[in-house]
């Protein structure tokens, strides 16, 4: 096989791993036509979260920050053991975010265009290119102690994150927009054409309801950066910044794989330089850097005179022009230890902030199954895949309500999205754990263990109708999930301005049968701001957060550990 | 500047100019309403009277298809109420995502059964559908409808932000609400309630059951949920009411959510008017129909009688 069709392998390996990571991102939903095997208990038909298990960013992340590996990430192996022997394929060959990447560097444009010295200069190895290490560091530092913060930059989980809370949400507000436009110009042909169309494409990329994000802003800004820098240098992301890069990159230091040049008949074209990916140097008479490189093969693809190819075990002999030896990473020990040290450093710092416990948010309202805030913030990736499963557009990326340490961590808002009652759907998709796969029986619960709670309604009197304004309503009663209701009346006769008696029924809340599922809230008819609301007072993770004494509580089951989980998966 | 240089310029200029102002002028003081409501019922779904039969008809068996198929007889048969090459919408209800043990949501058995019946009577298309208030993936799975119905050959259709229509209601409450297209563009309605507890109207049956042909925010209808009843029930008109009461929902209706809250009652009603069904149905939750709001103010509206024994009844058990 010539190394032309190898490269052309590698642009077919791109092409399907970026289009295998965006089916499992569409796929992460409740679908219309979803026909589940055992309709009591409704599961994904696919595991939609297997993207993230392969990344071993996550599995090495969550390992340090809680000292286990939960289930699927064991996959993750099968990354990392063969980085070790080949380098980082991962990076050209598989990763989603990298081939994103490559294709906006490579988007035709008056930089491309002149393929100049600039272009060539741009591709060689710069200091920038050390950043990487640094954030992974000071991630792995801040991890050791407990706060995983590899989510925000590690490119599986914010590519999911940005895809599925961002792209995908604005692709369906284009989409119907774009309808309602269409049909209102008064062609009916041309709207009836338009409609089909439609039908054609929303069952392939829109979900069944349209959700609206909390904070997508950032998570855009973000993302649209990521991708704008690509305009700057060729896969800046890839070279510069992500972590997940430069953990295969120390990784890759004993690589068998690896560039042999032939300095003889090179005649300096530069033509290796000016497609190369890693900014890694394959020029002759510069030193290459295993570390850097991606494997992409472009370099030995374009050299007219096939003075560069990849082979294992190549002869890497030094010379003054050829100084083809791998250099260590080009970090100094002394940095290397000061970004751990910052990292760790981390912890304290997120953690004397009154937002982690002493002042939670009485908004913070986890996903059903969430572990104690604390392993939480030690699992959590903010992916967004709970957010994009949740049948009810219930979960949310955080802003701050969490704190900075949990930013675009998920937050149930019920005025949006209650939490339904026997989904089970947010722990299924987490990667992590973070969220625990709860059964049917363990959400609703029974006659001997309470359900789930994830919080507690309350009645703000001053806006509820029948409390503040005589007249009647009893929809939170109504909508009331629990069996008996948590939500209860009482008859009673008030007054209206006129001073006529009006029998109204007042709501009231029984908090050892509520389980803050917000049905009430979101139900409630005064929208902007309902006259119930659930805080996260009572919620069943928390040992602290309570406010019944417990013998007025049927006992809670004691925590199931992670490993039990495991197990039983 | 030379002459030709500068009336070019201004030539262009006032062409810029004029067209501002004219786009200005198009666009200005134009009217500000988005929509107007539109009148879309396709006719009264309704069947003539027949003076020879009962109005309604309740039969107790076991099977919940046998109990249907006396009940159906004994009011005229599925041929009756569907012609050959009509399009039929049945609205059962799936409001909530519960099992068909929990008997919130109406039987699956029976819906299958009447979908059945219609194309059997020659039925050009049968459409299942509802507005759930849980989400309605859920409730169409876990209630059992969504499978029954299509195995029988119906169209069952999950409710899309787009199948509303503007609709003036023409009631005393409700004037214009948004309505699922499916309960007005078509031939014939079955309204195929369940027998459910409900703490405001007393009880959730047939009249009530028509909120789910809504959209919007119906939450608010419960400041005044009699007369909204009855503007929905004037306005709906159903050819057939076939009531379920296999089993009854007796306390924490609508939803439920235990099997302590259920009675068998092995029961089905079939009626072609909705005020005695309702006033049956009832006295399942031990009411007395009088008791009831929505159903007196029904029949002070003209909708159907409460004495559902003068209307002309008649109970087959086997």
């Amino acid at each position: 096989m010539t190394i032309k069709a190898v490269r052309n392998l590698r642009r077919i390996s791109q092409i399907i791993f970026f289009g295998i990571f965006f089916w499992l991102i569409l796929k992460t939903t409740f679908e219309v036509n979803f026909n589940p095997a055992d309709p009591s208990e409704i599961r994904l038909p696919y595991p939609v979260s297997i993207a993230l298990e392969f990344d071993p960013l996550v599995a090495l992340g969550t390992i340090l920050s809680s000292g286990t590996l939960y289930k699927g990430l064991l996959w993750s192996l099968v990354i990392l053991i063969p980085t070790i022997f080949f380098g980082r394929f991962f990076c050209g060959w598989v990763c989603p975010m990298g081939t994103l990447n490559h294709w906006v560097s490579e988007i035709p444009s008056e930089r491309l265009r002149r393929k100049g010295v600039g272009k060539i200069r741009s591709n060689r190895y710069m200091k920038y290119q050390r950043i990487k290490y640094y954030v992974l560091l000071v991630f792995l530092g801040a991890a050791f102690l407990g706060s995983l913060q590899i989510g925000l930059l590690d490119p599986l989980a914010l590519l999911a994150r940005s895809i599925g809370t961002v792209v995908l949400p604005m692709l369906h507000t284009a989409a119907n927009g774009t309808l309602e436009w269409v049909k209102g110009l008064g062609l009916p042909a041309l709207a009836s054409g338009a409609q089909s169309v439609y039908d054609t494409v929303a069952p392939l990329l829109l979900t069944y309801k349209q959700s609206f994000f909390h904070t997508i802003l950032t998570i855009g800004t973000l993302f649209l950066i990521i991708l704008a820098l690509n305009r700057l240098f060729t896969r800046f992301w890839c070279r510069g910044i992500c972590p997940l890069g430069a953990l295969l990159a120390i990784f890759s230091r004993f690589s068998f794989l690896g560039l042999q040049k032939e300095e003889a008949s090179c005649k300096h074209c530069q033509l290796c330089s000016l497609s190369c990916q890693g900014a890694d140097d394959p020029e002759i008479g510069r030193k290459w850097r295993q570390a850097e490189c991606h494997l992409c093969l472009n370099c030995q693809a374009s050299c007219p005179e096939a003075c560069l190819s990849f082979r294992l075990f190549p002869n890497q002999e030094v010379t003054p022009a050829n100084p083809a030896g791998t250099p260590q990473i080009n970090i100094t020990r002394r940095k290397a230890a000061l970004s751990v040290g910052s990292g760790l450093l981390l912890f304290p710092l997120f953690r004397s902030g009154d937002a982690f416990a002493v002042n939670a948010n009485p908004r913070l309202i986890r996903p059903p199954g969430s572990l104690p805030e604390e392993e939480f913030t030690a699992r959590c990736i903010r992916c967004g895949q709970c957010m994009r499963v949740c049948p009810n557009n219930a979960l949310h990326p955080t802003l701050l309500e969490a704190g900075l340490e949990s930013m675009w961590s998920p937050i149930l808002i019920a005025k949006i999205g209650y939490c339904e009652p026997t989904c089970t759907l947010c722990g299924q998709v987490c990667p992590t754990g973070a969220i625990m796969e709860l059964s049917l029986q363990e959400k609703v619960g029974d006659k001997e263990t309470p359900p789930n709670r994830i919080g507690t309604a309350f009645i703000d009197q001053g806006r509820c109708l029948p409390w503040a304004m005589a007249t009647p309503c009893i929809v939170c009663e109504e909508w009331c999930p629990t069996s008996p209701k948590a939500v209860y009346l009482k008859e009673e006769t008030v007054f209206d301005s006129k001073g006529n008696p009006v029998a109204v029924k007042r709501p009231y809340v029984d908090p050892h049968l509520c389980t803050g599922c917000g049905a009430c809230e979101y139900a409630c008819p005064i929208s902007d701001r309902a006259a119930i609301y659930i805080t996260s007072a009572g919620e069943t993770r928390s040992v602290e957060n309570q406010f019944l004494l417990e013998k007025n509580r049927k006992k809670a089951p004691a925590p199931r550990s992670t490993t039990q989980q495991s197990a039983r998966n | 500047m030379r002459r030709r240089e500068f009336l070019q310029k201004a030539g262009k200029a006032a062409l810029l100019a004029a067209g501002t102002a004219s786009a200005y002028g198009f666009f200005h003081n134009r009217s500000t309403a988005r929509f107007t409501p539109l009148t879309v019922k396709t006719g009264s779904f309704e069947v003539p009277p027949d003076p020879t039969l009962p109005r309604i008809t309740l039969s107790k068996h076991e099977d919940p298809i046998a109990a249907l198929g006396y009940a159906l007889d004994a009011v005229g048969g599925i041929k009756r109420f569907v012609q050959p090459g009509e399009k039929v919408t049945i609205k059962p209800n799936i409001g909530w995502d519960r099992t068909p043990q929990q008997a919130a949501d109406t039987n699956p058995i029976l819906v299958g059964e009447v979908v059945r019946l219609c194309l059997q009577a020659g039925a050009s298309e049968v459409i299942v559908t509802d507005v759930p208030c849980h989400d309605a993936r859920r409730c169409f799975i876990r209630s059992g409808i969504r499978e029954a119905a299509e195995k029988a050959g119906a169209t069952v259709i999950l409710p899309q932000a787009s199948d509303y229509i503007t609709t003036d209601i023409g009631g005393k409450l409700l004037t214009t609400w948004p309505v699922l297209k499916y309960f007005v563009q078509t031939d014939r309605l079955i309204n195929m309630p369940i027998v459910k507890h409900h703490s405001l109207s007393g009880c959730t049956v047939a009249m009530k059951n028509l909120y789910g042909i809504l959209g919007g925010r119906r939450s608010q209808l419960h400041q005044k949920i009699d007369q909204s009843i009855v503007d929905l029930a004037a306005f709906s008109t159903p050819t057939l009411t076939v009531t379920d009461a296999t089993r009854i929902l007796f306390r924490n209706g609508p939803t439920g959510g235990s099997l302590d809250d259920v009675a068998i009652e092995d029961s089905v009603i079939c009626a072609t008017d909705q005020v005695a069904a309702d006033a049956r149905a009832a006295e399942f939750l031990g009411l007395s129909a009088e008791n009831v709001g929505h159903i007196v103010l029904a029949e002070k509206t003209g909708l159907g009688t409460i004495d559902y024994r003068a209307a002309g009844y008649k109970e087959i058990t086997e």
